[in-house]
């Protein structure tokens, strides 16, 4: 571990995280888990017990009360035992909760945002659109005025855990003209009038946590459920996303070192012409580079953690971990597939589930590309 | 009521190698953790707790200052207090001299109801310093402690666990009981106990503190001493059968006969 | 004697820090230094290149060890039966005594055990203390460590030698403090030794990774608790007599602090893994309970039992009852089949004693195959169905 980012408390938060994915997280569990789709509830009211669902979120409100670092060491050692299992660490911690710790009042905090961290319920964050993804202010969900009301259509799509959900965190257009200022944010109950599913999306990897559209028609949300002020919603998630990032080089770290793991282990066990292949150089030098370029990814992600734990501007450092560690996190997967040979296309080896999960981490929650264009935005500003 | 729990910080020997080329211990990375059966006694004490809202734990145990690390974690799931006692006095303690400290430094949390501890450390496997504090404090103790079946104030009912069976026991308090794994399921500590857990203080007692003389203590009042130690010798490897699954179980067979086993 | 330093030796090198068992040897302006998890087990010494680690003798008050003879064992009896580890210990203490030129006596508690101790007679006991009271028909802590204390200090035994059972784990300790004299657990291998004449208890510690030979050389008795199915049973001679002491204790009623309700037994048949001469034994490998079923059947082709290893137990697949290793049963069969056994040290130190191990495992590094006498890689739901086939079950 890089002791010079952690403290002894993070080391036994991040012993909690390793116990229990390894008691929990079991192989037995993960097939089931790969092969209905369905990521059973016993567990995450474990994972709330445990305080993974508030970590950072402050005891008030049901919370934790720890830091960023905490986040990153939860996140990367659940990631290391199971992609999907990560992906419900992260959602309350970051994106579905993120804007109602950065922007929600205390009543909204207390409705929605304590029974997340609890496990009680459920949030989901839709953002993106058919044709407003990395361009999000492109959205054409609208939200109009009528009374103490807003009226909400439109639809959302690729929404992790939507079909799961009680709540969603929406944003759309009040104010069609003013393009990323005329973006607003709204709490949605997704069992009220006018909301709906649509079809869960089959997706190559990350499978047991349910992703599909969220479709509103005529859709009241009370002026209470706004979050933030009207017109402030494009800020609040880039806001959201600057922690998101945070997450998902996590995720990128812990499924790498899980791929480097195993690629070791089968080095030293498979034998080729009379010698295990870690003896060839071609294999030991690609583990050497493997791991080389893991160690990297981990100390941009605990350096930007670090950094927002002591409130220096992280954006560009979460940008750059997140970049890096979710890029090289799926060239250390194919490449530890390749080292298992034709046994790291079959669904026995764990790699095989790992080289699938991490492919969407260059893509969610914004693409590399977008974080190319973050950081070289930032150096080319004047 | 007031519960004082014994636990002790240990390498994980699970993950203990020997150098097969030169016979010696390879400690490296192993990691020192709560002593599994002692995490076994706390939990013990805090279902209790759960129960009876009022009831303050207090953890206790004896070794080098590096054991505050395995008493947070006590701390975080759930334990009220700390204690370790820790003096260079302490080294080198045979069991005996071990319960003369650990009885010494539970005098001094005060009237204590239920003493819970481990069955036996993994480092050392004897399960003699749980009976020998309860000895040394004058009260009764249940070893090998299976399941508790009923808590009545003044009375505990347990069931210990003997190899083919168990008995029922009924002990009056208070008493020392240590736990075996099938007592119960160690809770996880949460990322917020933690987070309490290291704004406690941690109590840290010399031999001063809990009123023993040096010569009571450590080496010098140990009777039993370690002559030598040594590595297990290995036994050589034997043959690997060759060949399918139906060559082996052939030759299998061919080799038990020619030994007459079957 | 404790460890020390010799600190102008030293070079500062850390061999010692890296090899220490405990953790117990830190580095301070580039010396070594012991602390306090030291249980001087010596491992250091032989590490350090530069002779600069050595035991040292502790002054210590003598005591008149002179009075104390003889070596005593704990005959263990639940319900008036007469337990094997008794007989085992017999045995053992046979050999001890003779090394030491003394006598070999039992002790037993209980009542109408008339039967027990002509058995003890008949297995080589030369006296047997005799502590006749109807509250010691059952085991209780407090009235059996009070009654045989009482008798320790009546007639003043030099060894004195118990079961490691769940009897005799929980008696020693108590005994021993109440004797005011120390206790060796779990040992394996007992020897006297020709120059102290005091007896040289070895045991495995540090989950079966180290051995350690343990003194006890100031105080009387030596107290040893022994792992049961070790030792060799004593033989029996019918009709051999010895001398019967009844031994009168003070015992009063309320020292008994513990009430024992009921004794349940859970385990159906009685596992006896210590006199199984074929045992087959499952681990990880099986994947889960059923396995054991096609155990089972192997077993029952070679009139043998079925155990595990401490992984399968744990994960709930069998009974505790029937798990061999440091922490669970020692055994020493004819054949010893491992099957989906990975080989932890703490397993092996269980059953490396066996004539002939057979390991199946689907991993050719486990370290199973380094003390298997025969290996064969692959499945075993394969393999064992193949075999049973050969034998033409």
């Amino acid at each position: 571990m890089s002791e010079c980012y952690f403290t002894e408390q993070h080391e036994l938060i991040r012993k909690l995280a390793k116990d229990f994915a390894e008691k929990e997280l079991t192989k037995e569990l993960l097939d089931k888990v790969e092969e209905t789709g369905v990521f059973p509830e016993e567990v995450l009211q474990k994972m709330a017990k445990a305080g993974f669902f508030g970590i950072k979120i402050p005891k008030e409100l049901g919370g934790q009360g720890a830091d960023a670092r905490s986040y990153v060491l939860v996140m990367s050692e659940i990631a290391k035992a199971s992609g999907v299992a990560s992906i419900y660490v992260s959602s309350p911690n970051s994106l579905s909760g993120g804007p109602l710790l950065i922007a929600g009042n205390d009543e909204q905090k207390k409705k929605y945002l304590t029974p997340v961290v609890k496990g009680e319920k459920k949030l989901a964050f839709a953002l993106t659109e058919p044709g407003a993804g990395s361009d999000a202010a492109g959205m054409t969900t609208t939200a109009v005025k009528d009374g103490d009301y807003y009226i909400l259509n439109g639809r959302k799509c690729f929404i992790t855990m939507a079909p799961l959900s009680d709540y969603a965190v929406v944003f759309a257009k009040t104010d069609m003209t003013k393009g990323t200022r005329g973006v607003s944010a709204f709490v949605i109950d997704m069992k009220q009038e006018g909301v709906s599913c649509g079809k869960h999306e089959d997706k190559m990897g990350l499978i047991g946590c349910a992703t599909s559209d969220i479709v509103m028609e005529n859709v009241r949300v009370h002026k209470s459920d706004m979050l933030g002020e009207e017109g402030k919603g494009f800020n609040l998630a880039m806001a959201t996303l600057d922690t998101g990032r945070l997450g998902v080089a996590s995720q990128a770290i812990g499924v790498a070192e899980a791929c480097l793991e195993e690629a070791c282990k089968y080095a030293k066990e498979r034998k080729q012409f009379g010698k295990n292949i870690g003896a060839f150089q071609a294999i030991g030098f690609t583990i050497a580079d493997m791991a080389t370029k893991l160690e990297a990814a981990k100390q941009l992600t605990y350096r930007a953690a670090y950094m927002m734990d002591t409130k220096q501007d992280s954006g560009m450092a979460a940008s750059m971990a997140k970049l890096y560690a979710t890029e090289i996190c799926n060239e250390i997967a194919a490449k530890a597939v390749q080292i298992h040979g034709g046994y790291g296309y079959i669904k026995d080896y764990k790699v095989e589930r790992m080289y699938r999960d991490c492919r969407v981490f260059t893509i969610y929650e914004g693409t590399s590309q977008v974080q190319q264009i973050v950081i070289s935005s930032k150096l080319l500003r004047k | 009521m007031k519960i004082c729990v014994c636990a002790k910080q240990v390498p994980d020997t699970n993950e203990v190698r020997i150098d097969p080329v030169k016979g010696t211990l390879i400690r490296e990375g192993v990691p020192s953790i709560l002593n599994p059966d002692d995490a076994n006694a706390l939990e013990a004490a805090l279902q209790l707790k759960d129960e009876y809202k009022d009831t303050t734990i207090s953890v206790i145990s004896m070794g080098p200052p590096q054991a505050t690390y395995m008493l947070r974690e006590c701390l975080a799931m759930g334990a009220d207090e700390a204690v370790l006692l820790s003096d260079r006095a302490f080294g080198g303690a045979d069991t005996c001299a071990t319960s003369t400290t650990i009885a010494a430094g539970i005098k001094m949390l005060g009237d204590v109801d239920i003493i819970f501890g481990g069955r036996q450390a993994i480092d050392g496997d004897t399960a003699q310093v749980g009976p020998q504090v309860a000895m040394r404090l004058g009260i009764p103790v249940v070893t090998y402690v299976q399941k508790i079946v009923e808590y009545t104030g003044d009375k505990i009912k347990v069931q210990r666990q003997l190899e083919d069976g168990y008995e029922v026991i009924e002990v009056k308090l208070p008493c020392f009981l240590t736990c075996v794994k099938e007592l119960n399921e160690p809770r996880y500590m949460s990322v917020g106990a933690i987070v309490d857990a290291y704004k406690k203080d941690i109590k840290i007692y010399n031999h001063d503190d809990v009123k023993l003389d040096p010569k009571d203590c450590g080496l010098n009042a140990s009777p039993t001493q370690v002559f030598r130690s040594f590595t297990p010798p290995v036994k050589g490897k034997g043959e690997m059968l060759q060949g399918s699954n139906k060559d082996m179980a052939k030759q299998l067979v061919v080799k038990l006969k020619e030994k007459h086993l079957i | 004697m404790s460890v020390v330093v010799i600190e102008k030796d030293c070079r500062g090198c850390t061999k010692c820090v890296k090899s220490c068992p405990f953790d117990a040897i830190t580095m301070e302006n580039k010396k070594a230094v012991i602390g306090i998890a030291c249980t001087s087990c010596g491992t250091c010494i032989e590490v350090c290149p530069f002779d600069a680690i050595v035991k040292d003798e502790v002054e210590k008050e003598e005591h008149d060890l002179s009075l104390y003879h003889d070596i005593w064992v704990f005959a263990e009896q639940r319900q008036g039966q007469l337990q094997d580890v008794a007989l085992e210990l017999l045995g053992e203490g046979k050999k001890l005594a003779d090394a030491r030129g003394c006598q070999l006596c039992a002790v037993v508690c209980g009542l109408n055990l008339t039967n027990i101790v002509d058995e003890l007679f008949a297995h080589g006991a030369q006296k047997v203390y005799y502590i006749e009271d109807e509250r010691l028909n059952q085991y209780t802590t407090d009235g059996y460590s009070i009654a045989i204390g009482d008798a320790i200090e009546q007639y003043k035994p030099e060894i004195v030698l118990l079961g490691a059972t769940h009897i005799g784990r929980d008696l020693g300790p108590c005994l021993a403090v109440n004797c005011n004299t120390g206790l060796t657990a779990d040992c394996t291998k007992l020897e006297i030794n020709e120059e102290t004449k005091g007896i040289m208890q070895t045991r495995p510690a540090f989950g079966g990774n180290l051995m350690a030979t343990i003194v006890c050389p100031n105080h009387r008795p030596q107290m040893s608790t022994v792992r049961p199915g070790v030792m060799e049973k004593a033989e029996r001679v019918d009709g051999a007599k010895g001398e019967l002491i009844r031994v009168q204790i003070k015992l009063k009623d309320e020292d008994i602090r513990t009430k024992v309700l009921e004794v349940i037994k859970t385990v159906q048949k009685k596992v006896s893994l210590t006199d199984a001469k074929v045992i087959v034994s499952g681990g990880m490998g099986l994947g889960n309970a059923e396995g054991f079923k096609l155990l089972e059947r192997l077993a029952k082709a070679f009139g043998g039992t079925v155990a595990a290893s401490r992984a399968a137990v744990d994960a709930g697949w069998i009974d505790h009852a029937y798990q061999v290793g440091q922490t669970g049963t020692t055994v020493k069969p004819s054949i010893y089949f491992a099957c989906g056994i990975s080989g932890a040290i703490q397993h092996v130190a269980g059953m490396q004693n066996s004539d002939l191990i057979i390991a199946i495992n689907t991993n050719e590094n486990a370290p199973i195959f380094d003390i298997a006498d025969i290996g064969m890689t692959g499945d075993l739901y394969k393999i064992i169905p193949d075999i049973l086939e050969e034998m033409g079950m």
